[in-house]
This record gives C-alpha cells, structure tokens and sequence, in this order.
C-alpha cells in the first residue's frame, strides 16, 4: 500500500497519507465539514453524524470522520442532500433535550450552538422532547446538567484516552443513553475522577461547566485538550 | 345584579380583565381584578443551580429584569453568606437606577400621560402614546429620550438593556468602563430637566383631576417599603417598613429573612394573582400599599437635595401619608429626580472605578432571600437549595401582587363613583382601567403570565350573567 493516497474531493484532487481520514483529509485541503464530536488527537467515534459526506459508489452518505481515505475515492462535502440532513440532525440534537441558550452558562460560547447557526437552523420541525433531566452538582468544582448533553462522548474519550481514569461512559441505549459517572453514582462520590478537569474543556456545551459560572461565563479552551492529546500519541486523526 | 367586564385592560404589562358587579338598580356592588394567566416560574426553576437563578428569573419580566437579577443575585448572596464587595454593590445599584428611570418614563409618558394630557374621555383610538405625539411632540419625544437614556444606562453598564448577564450572584462580573461614567454623567442634566419639565407639568394638571384624585384608590391604607438606617428610600437595600394611614410605623428595619412574620399570601378562587397581607393585622384587613407612592409615604426622606425638596412640596399638598393612588404618578416622577440624584453621587465617588467588584464562594446556607425596590414595589425572592447548590423550593412574592388588594379596592371605589350600570360609557369603563394603570402593574410578572397583556372589562347581573363587555 503506498504511503499516499490520491482523491477527489468535490471536484479537486486531494493528496492525503495512507490512513488518514476523510474528515482530516478535507480539512487539510481547506475544506468545511462540520462536526460536533471530533477533537482532533481523541479516537472518533461517529456519534454526532454531522460531518457525512457522499462517496462515489456507496448509495449512503459516510461519517467523514471514521471513514479513511482510499485510491481514488471520489468525495462531496457539499451537496442540497447533505446540507438538509445536516439540518435536520442539528434539530434532532437540539429538540432532543433542553437547550435553553438564553439562560445557559456557555450562551455565546457554545459549540452546538455556533454550529446551529452555521447551518442555518432557526427552528427545530421535529416536536422538543423536554425530557426531564437531573442535574449532577455533587462534585466540588465541576457540574453535569444532561439537559445540555447531547452524547458526543468527548468526555468520555478524553477521560479514558489521555487522563487514564475512565470516569466517564454511556449507559442505556438509544434515546435513554445518557452519560454515567463510574457505575452510575454521583460524580461527586466517583473514585476514580481525578478532578482535572479536561472532560470540561473537552464538552462543546455547557452540559459539563465550572462550578459557581454563572450564565453566558462559561467558555472552554478546546484546543488545549487537543494538543495534549495529540501529544500523547493519540490516533492522529 | 348585572356584571361589566372590561377585557382586556390596555396600556399595562401583562393580561387582565376587570369584573363590575351590579346590584338590581344598576349600581356598583363589587368590582374585581383577575389576573388571568399562570406561567410557573417557582415550579419549573427546582433542580437548577442557583446561581443560574438570576437569569432565570430576569425573565420573569422585560420591563425590569434587573429588579429580578438584583433581588435573585441577593438571595443568591445569602445562600453563599458573602459580603459582596463595596463597588460591586455600588454598580448594583447604579444599574438598578437606569431602570428605575426607565421604567417610571415608561410608565408615565407612554402609557398614562394619554389619559393625563389628552383626557380620560378622549377617543380610545388616539387616547395612546401616538396621539400624545400628534397632541404634543416635544413632551412625547423627551418621554422617549428619557426613557432611553434609562435603558441606555443599563446598556452602557451591563452591554445589554434586556437581561444582561452582568449582575451575577456575589456581585457584578465586569468593573466600570470609566468611559461609561462619564458617558451617563454627561446624560445626567438633560435628563434631569426633562423630568422637571414633566413634574411642573403633572403639578398643573392634578387639579383638572380633583375628582379622579378623589376616587382613585383614595382610602386610608397600609404602606410598605425598603428604607436604609436613616429611613430614607432605598432601592436597593435596607429594611422594610411599614407604616399606617396615621403615620405609625408598625414595623421597621424588617431584615429580609425575616419577610415571611409579616407578609402572608392568601389566595383567591377567581385570579391567578395571590392577595398578599400585612401579617399582624390578617386578611384582608391587612392591606397594604407598595410602590412610588408607599416609598414616599413611608420614608423619611430620600436624602438628596431636589427630591426631598419635591417630597416636601408633595407633603405639603397632600399629608404626611398620601392617600390617593392617583398620585402615584407624582411619585413616580419624584423618583426619577431622586435616581438621576443618586446616579450622580454613585458615580462621583473615588471608588466606583475599582475592579474588586465580586465575592466567590460556593453554597454555605440552604436557605436565602433577597429583597429590593423594584419600580412597582418591593420585590422578594426567596429560595432554598441542597447543599450541593441546587433549587428545592422558590417563592417570589412580585411589586404588583403586593398592590393586588389595593388595587381591586381602588377599582370597587373608581367603578362606584364613575360606572352607571344602567347607561355604560367608555370615559367611564377607561378610568377603571386608569386607575390599574396608575400602578403601573405588570400583572405578567406578578404571576410569574405569559404573552402580551391586554385587559377585558365585564358587567355581570346579580344572577351572574354578563351584560356587558369590553375588551380591546
């Protein structure tokens, strides 16, 4: 296998290295793909959807994320089809908890938010759930609300992958899935948290925040979690 | 008995309809104010951090959310048990002085300087803030340009006139720009005479009203409100004060803590709107006054030199413990002298400019409340948390539910004197919702209601059916 590879990505031909991803590879070459859960150095995991992109030859649109460049693939970012089934899974992600921006600690420093607003959705067609969600605020420092988690896992990577503690997982499946301190207690009461504080930083809303922030002083630093990620090695992607 | 509904009541904030009842002649029996919406705010704010709260709670209302940010951030304060630095309490009350000042415009000159300077009896078409341009545009423009310089204050101060997030529990989160001081002192003057301007003219028109003052809420009452040691007005902190309609101070330096050994909260089956009571004296005996006009009954002064001038003048006129409600537009507009004053003298001070503005501290009380003066009355928010920060239990008690007794006996008196239930007339039904309007009610927050707020009026007959009604 060569260690390049070459594509076409919406009409140019790309050079990418062997391995790479598609998400990686477009973005490399200046290309908008939007996406909620990737953090660059962290494993992806496909789980927002947001960044599907059309590959020539398979009938459904790929995760560009967890999709890895082959010889001659032929790749849209763009197209009528993806920019509405983009929409439509920020309005599921938006309709499916409570995101009240307005009285939210990251309002005005939201990822979900920015993104909302790059696509273009001004309203959700889908019927809100508002489901009735607790509140974790057993820990001293942090506070999980999953009214504003929308299950991109982040944190749950961030914490096993470059901390090592592994507080952090998914319980329950589909619409029930929710995150869960170790065995589901109190984040409060976790043994193995190390209150660094990263899964924090890592959350691209205020679904995990600083303790006493009060609304719209919320705002993560990202790219510091990425680096330390890439730095240990991470996946590279 | 017949029954004339008037629904909805315009030219307040929030949804009402007003009720007459008629006896078999025609005359006025009772006259009731139902406020018709709930909106739940005490419910559905359980399990939230506090110190989410105060912005929140501003939303309660778009005409004074920073009374609601204050009165929440000061029960947040009490839930951390801080001392919130000396220039961030200073700041606190600056802002809350832009709404004072843009609220009482509000009040004032777009939505009662209508019945005022065109008529009670006058067109309802153009009996608004439109004909008041058409009838006089230099008075409506200044009304508008005070108004502004309020809201600008707000602006200026906490970058946003509508729920700034800004105030925040322990203090404020941004120390003065001292570009924004001298910005608000150079606005001070102009401010300053327009509202002069408007006080000199209200003067000359309260005797055109003598009867309107006569019948407007014009019954001996409770008053209540926030005075600092001295017993001068305090908008922003200090005790309450009651004091009765001989000018006896029944109670005094009431810590907010201790609110609740004074006020009760019955409730009625026909309104949303709970019937606070002063606690000694029962329901409904109990009936007290908030707002402009109990601030100026219940105090000493204000302590600046203009506006106790105006008290006294106003004393002078109208006794030690003003009677009428009527004359809570006077009061109003004293207010706003007494607010560009303070402005001012915060604003001076050498220390406004420094930059420790906020306390920090996590939960160390399960239990808080906060109390300020809004523009419509004293306003207390009162709430519990777990020891991990999260609300268990709220209840606001608003400025307009303390006035709600008053005010359906001020429409029972105005309904009396003015409405013929035999041969109804709009001029009549209009000073009805007049003498809400004088209030300044904003029955959307006091429910904690939703949406706009228009107002209906019904005749109802002895065996409750509805002859009439009004509603716009």
């Amino acid at each position: 296998m060569p260690n390049q590879v070459k594509l076409k990505i919406d009409g140019e031909y790309v050079e990418a290295k062997a391995g790479e991803s598609v998400l990686d590879a477009a973005r490399a070459a200046g290309k908008f793909i939007p996406s909620l859960c990737h953090v660059k150095g962290l494993t992806p995991v496909g789980a927002c959807r947001l960044c599907m992109v059309e590959v020539a030859g398979i009938p459904r649109p790929m995760p560009a994320c967890t999709t890895t460049v082959q010889d001659g693939m032929v790749i849209s970012t763009v197209s009528e089809k993806l920019t509405r089934y983009r929409q439509m899974i920020m309005q599921l992600l938006l309709s499916e908890r409570n995101h009240v921006c307005a009285v939210c600690v990251s309002n005005g420093s939201c990822e979900l938010q920015d993104m909302a607003s790059k696509l273009g959705v001004t309203h959700s067609e889908f019927p809100y759930r508002y489901p009735r969600l607790p509140v974790d605020a057993s820990h001293p420092r942090f506070v999980l609300d999953h009214n504003r988690c929308i299950l991109c896992t982040r944190c749950v990577r961030v914490c096993a992958e470059v901390e090592g503690a592994n507080t952090w997982n998914i319980m329950s499946r589909g619409v029930t899935s929710m995150l869960a301190a170790d065995l589901n207690g109190n984040w409060g009461d976790s043994e193995t948290c190390t209150m660094c504080g990263k899964c924090v930083e890592a959350c691209p809303t205020g679904a995990l925040a600083v303790k006493g922030k009060a609304v719209e002083e919320m705002t993560k630093n990202t790219d510091a979690v990425s680096r330390l990620a890439t730095a240990r090695g991470g996946t590279q992607q | 008995m017949r029954e004339v509904v008037i629904d909805p009541v315009t030219r307040i904030e929030g949804h009402a309809k007003i009720t007459i009842h008629l006896d078999e002649a025609g005359a006025v029996e009772d006259a009731r104010l139902h406020v018709t919406q709930v909106r739940g705010f005490e419910k559905f704010c359980e399990g939230r951090p506090f110190y989410e709260m105060p912005s929140l709670m501003a939303r309660i209302c778009g005409i004074c959310p920073i009374s609601h940010l204050l009165a929440s951030s000061k029960a947040c304060d009490a839930l951390m048990g801080v001392r919130i630095p000396n220039t961030g309490a200073k700041l606190r009350h600056v802002v809350h002085l832009g709404q004072m000042i843009q609220s009482h415009a509000l009040s004032f000159f777009h939505l009662s300087a209508p019945d005022l300077l065109l008529g009670m009896d006058h067109d309802p078409a153009s009996r608004n803030i439109v004909g008041l341009i058409q009838k006089d545009p230099e008075l409506a423009k200044q009304g508008i340009q005070l108004r502004k310089f309020g809201q600008q204050i707000i602006e200026w101060l906490a970058r946003e006139r509508v729920h700034p997030s800004w105030i925040v529990p322990g203090g404020v989160n941004r120390p003065l720009d001292p570009e924004v001081r001298t910005r608000i002192l150079a606005g001070i003057p102009e401010a300053m005479k327009i509202t002069e301007g408007a006080l000199d003219l209200l003067k000359g028109l309260v005797d055109s009203f003598a009867e309107e003052v006569a019948h407007f809420g014009n019954f001996d009452s409770l008053h209540m409100g926030l005075v600092d040691t001295r017993g001068n007005v305090d908008f922003y902190d200090g005790g309450m004060r009651f004091k009765d309609a001989k000018g006896k101070i029944l109670a005094d330096h009431i810590q907010p803590d201790a609110y609740a050994e004074h006020i009760g909260e019955a409730a009625v089956p026909w309104s949303y709107l709970k019937m606070p009571y002063y606690k000694p004296q029962g329901y409904p005996e109990g009936l007290y006054r908030v707002g402009p006009l109990a601030r100026l009954n219940v105090a000493e002064g204000f302590g600046t030199p203009k506006a106790d001038e105006e008290l006294a003048a106003f004393r002078k006129t109208y006794g030690p413990v003003a009677k009428s409600s009527f004359l809570f537009h006077y009061a109003r507009l004293v207010e706003i002298i007494f607010s560009l004053e303070k402005l001012e003298q915060f604003l001076n001070e050498p220390d406004i400019l420094d930059e420790r503005v906020r306390a920090e501290a996590g939960v160390n009380f399960n239990e808080g409340v906060g109390i300020c003066e809004a523009p419509r009355g004293t306003l207390i928010h009162h709430y519990k948390v777990d020891d991990n920060g999260l609300i268990t239990w709220a209840n606001l008690i608003i400025a307009t539910g303390n006035n709600n007794l008053a005010i359906n006996k001020s429409i029972t008196q105005v309904s009396r004197h003015f409405v013929d239930g035999n041969n109804l007339k709009e001029g009549a039904l209009n000073r009805v919702e007049a003498v809400v309007r004088a209030y300044d009610p904003c029955l959307s927050c006091s429910t904690h209601a939703l949406g706009q707020m228009p107002m209906q009026l019904q005749l109802i007959s002895p065996e409750g059916r509805v002859l009439d009604q009004a509603s716009r």
